[in-house]
């Protein structure tokens, strides 16, 4: 358990032990789909912890195991075909995976709500975006349809949505992007819950539009704060707003750190090839770096660690053995607090 | 809107025109409505005359045509050859009628959505297969043979109903002619449910309904449900034209005297006026369920508006 406690101890500006300790914290966790080609391993331990007021960023590509992860935590997985296999899921120091449905259920939105990626689909076409946001108050908190409103009218001003008691009767198709993407917002906030659960909350946004989000997530946050994971595979978006950062590969956590010493200095090749595709201004006319290859098959992952195939640095060890999450530090051996490489060669990667 | 209705409304005529037209030209083509009146004997050519001049059935076609739909937009539907006005016999048989297809449309919208909610629900499970299973036989075996062995097992055998529905034909006894009416397009509207759900529940906004924490039945009636009943309301509208005018063997079998009923004597003797009278009608219900069907789609679904 030496992996959790490393993402426990990350350094966040608000301090986690004077807002009550950790809010969430993943232990081992493994989810599994079974499909007609065999089972796909999406998450292969995950360990990561939250606490309140501090925002956690999962990083990774698309199949990393990371939306995976987060439908696991809400309680939202298809099961089957997926299952959760071991692992546990511990909210305020209960573990989620033994409650009943119904225990769950109340959580659900009062405590842990979840903002999805694309706010059009994610909303109910048929449904005005006040019935939506009004059910929040209707079916948790038992009020009235004209309370339920009034209180949606307030969430929509508190998210900022122009002329909101004009358009609290509107639907879904009638906002704009941005719009829509305020409104699922306003509805993970509706109950004030401990823990939010971003979902790529920009990634279907416009540049201009994302910031603005970004901005309004983050300040909301800090008002009622609250424990954020931010899922995304945008390493310009969590640059400014993550305290921490746990990278994902595979169904794995390769690499955690503070989110200002990530970026200065990677201890995992993974990290390093990520930070490098992002296009930047001294290099511009050079050819911009990719890394090589693709995510592996979640059937068939690599033995080894499963990075091996694309990596710049693999040896044969690589092939063999799975690194474990190594405490990473400083090249005197001082320790990084927060730090961790699923790397066999971190020191070189870090260190130069 | 009241635009769209009025277009709409407008739109009718033509297609009321053309339906009523082909009807009166198809009868008129079927054989000499004179000659089926005297039975297997020729008739006498004297009557025979005097008949045709009474009906009108010396002039050309498209005047007989004219004459009748201006009767018709007068309240006239023209006598029978039995001497009953056809209206008559339309206030007896359409209430009938309509009191059948009310309790097949219920049958379809109760059974129909509730077997296809849970298959849709639980697809792939032993529920699922047996009631796919069960309405693929539904819907390969004729009306005919399972109105007859209805009839057969619960009205003659086991004596739970009364074979023959009473000229009163009240609700009570409708309830198996109505099932048997509806349960071909029962079986339709299981499997047109069933799909519908199913592809439905794996959408975004119904897992977004789960993630708010709301009680499964309410994910399901608020969420799933209004979605995915979009197409199956569409079905049920345009089956109520269908039903209304395709009872003649479920009408035959048990002896209503309903439209079916009516429409297949009319047929049987070549009662142009009673044929062409009861199908016109048929045809302004049908048009007006349609027009319904697509108000309806509106109101279910506001990302559609007619301007």
């Amino acid at each position: 358990m030496t992996i959790t406690d490393i993402t426990a101890d990350a350094p966040s500006p608000h301090g986690a032990n004077e807002n009550g300790g950790t809010l969430l914290e993943v232990r081992d966790l493994h989810v599994e789909f079974h499909t007609r080609d065999g089972v796909a391993k999406a998450v292969n331990g995950v360990n990561y912890s939250v606490a309140a007021g501090e925002t956690l960023a999962v990083l990774g590509e698309s199949g990393s195991g990371k939306s995976v992860t987060a439908q696991a935590i809400m309680g939202i997985l298809d099961m089957p075909p997926g299952r959760i296999p071991q692992g546990e899921i511990l909210f305020r120091g209960q573990d989620m995976l033994k409650m009943g449905k119904e225990e769950r259920r109340l959580i659900r939105g009062q405590k842990i709500a979840m903002i999805f990626q694309d706010a059009l689909s994610s909303l109910n076409p048929v449904l005005s975006v006040g019935y939506q946001l009004g059910e929040m108050f209707r079916v948790h908190q038992g009020l009235s349809k004209k309370g339920a409103k009034a209180k949606s009218i307030e969430l929509m001003e508190r998210v900022r949505i122009p002329a909101a008691k004009e358009r609290v009767n509107d639907y879904p198709h009638q906002f704009s992007g941005g719009m829509r993407q305020r409104i699922m917002i306003a509805m993970a906030l509706a109950l004030e819950p401990d823990l939010i659960i971003a979902d790529e909350p920009t990634t279907a946004l416009d540049v201009t539009v994302q910031a603005q989000v970004m901005d309004l997530l983050a300040e909301l946050q800090r008002e009622y704060n609250m424990g954020l994971i931010l899922i995304t595979h945008d390493l310009g978006v969590v640059a400014d707003v993550a305290d921490k950062i746990a990278v994902m590969y595979a169904g794995r956590i390769v690499e955690t750190a503070p989110v200002r010493e990530l970026y200065k200095r990677p201890s995992h090749p993974y990290t390093r090839g990520l930070l490098d595709s992002i296009p930047r201004l001294d290099q511009k006319g050079q050819e911009l770096y990719a890394i090589k290859g693709l995510p592996p098959n979640l059937t068939r992952i690599p033995s080894g660690c499963a990075f091996n195939p694309r990596c710049p640095v693999a040896q044969d060890v690589c092939r063999t053995d799975t690194p474990v999450l190594h405490q990473v530090t400083e090249a005197d051996g001082a320790a990084l607090p927060g730090r961790g490489s699923a790397c066999h060669f971190w020191k070189e990667t870090i260190h130069g | 809107m009241g635009r769209y209705v009025i277009r709409r409304l407008l739109q009718m005529i033509p297609v009321f025109i053309g339906a009523t037209l082909l009807i009166f030209l198809m009868v008129n083509v079927m054989g000499d409505p004179i000659a089926g009146l005297c039975g297997d004997r020729q008739c006498d050519p004297a009557t025979e005359a005097q008949l045709r001049g009474d009906f009108g059935l010396d002039k050309p076609v498209w005047q007989q045509y004219l004459t009748y739909m201006g009767h018709v937009f007068s309240g006239d539907f023209g006598t029978a050859f039995n001497g009953q006005k056809v209206i008559d016999l339309m206030a007896t048989a359409f209430p009938i009628t309509i009191r059948l297809t009310i309790v097949a449309i219920v049958f379809e919208i109760i059974v129909g959505i509730v077997f296809g909610v849970v298959t849709g629900l639980r697809r792939g499970r032993p529920v699922d297969t047996s009631v796919l299973l069960l309405t693929l036989v539904v819907i390969a075996v004729p009306t005919f043979v399972t109105g007859l062995l209805a009839q057969l097992l619960l009205g003659v055998t086991w004596h739970v109903i009364e074979p023959s529905v009473s000229s009163a034909a009240p609700f009570g006894e409708l309830i198996l002619p109505g099932l048997v009416l509806a349960s071909v397009s029962l079986a339709y509207v299981t499997r047109l449910t069933r799909s519908s759900i199913a592809e439905n529940v794996r959408s975004d906004y119904v897992r977004t309904a789960v993630a708010k924490g709301l009680p499964r039945h309410r994910v399901i009636t608020r969420h799933l449900l209004r979605n995915s009943l979009i197409p199956v309301i569409t079905f049920i509208g345009t089956d109520i034209g269908a039903l209304m005018g395709g009872a003649i063997v479920t009408e035959r079998i048990f002896n209503i005297h309903g439209v079916g009923f009516q429409l297949y004597q009319g047929i049987l003797r070549q009662n142009t006026q009673t044929v062409v009278g009861f199908v016109t009608v048929l045809v302004i219900v049908f048009l007006v369920a349609n027009l319904l069907v697509d108000l309806l789609y509106a109101v279910l679904d506001p990302r559609i508006r007619y301007a």
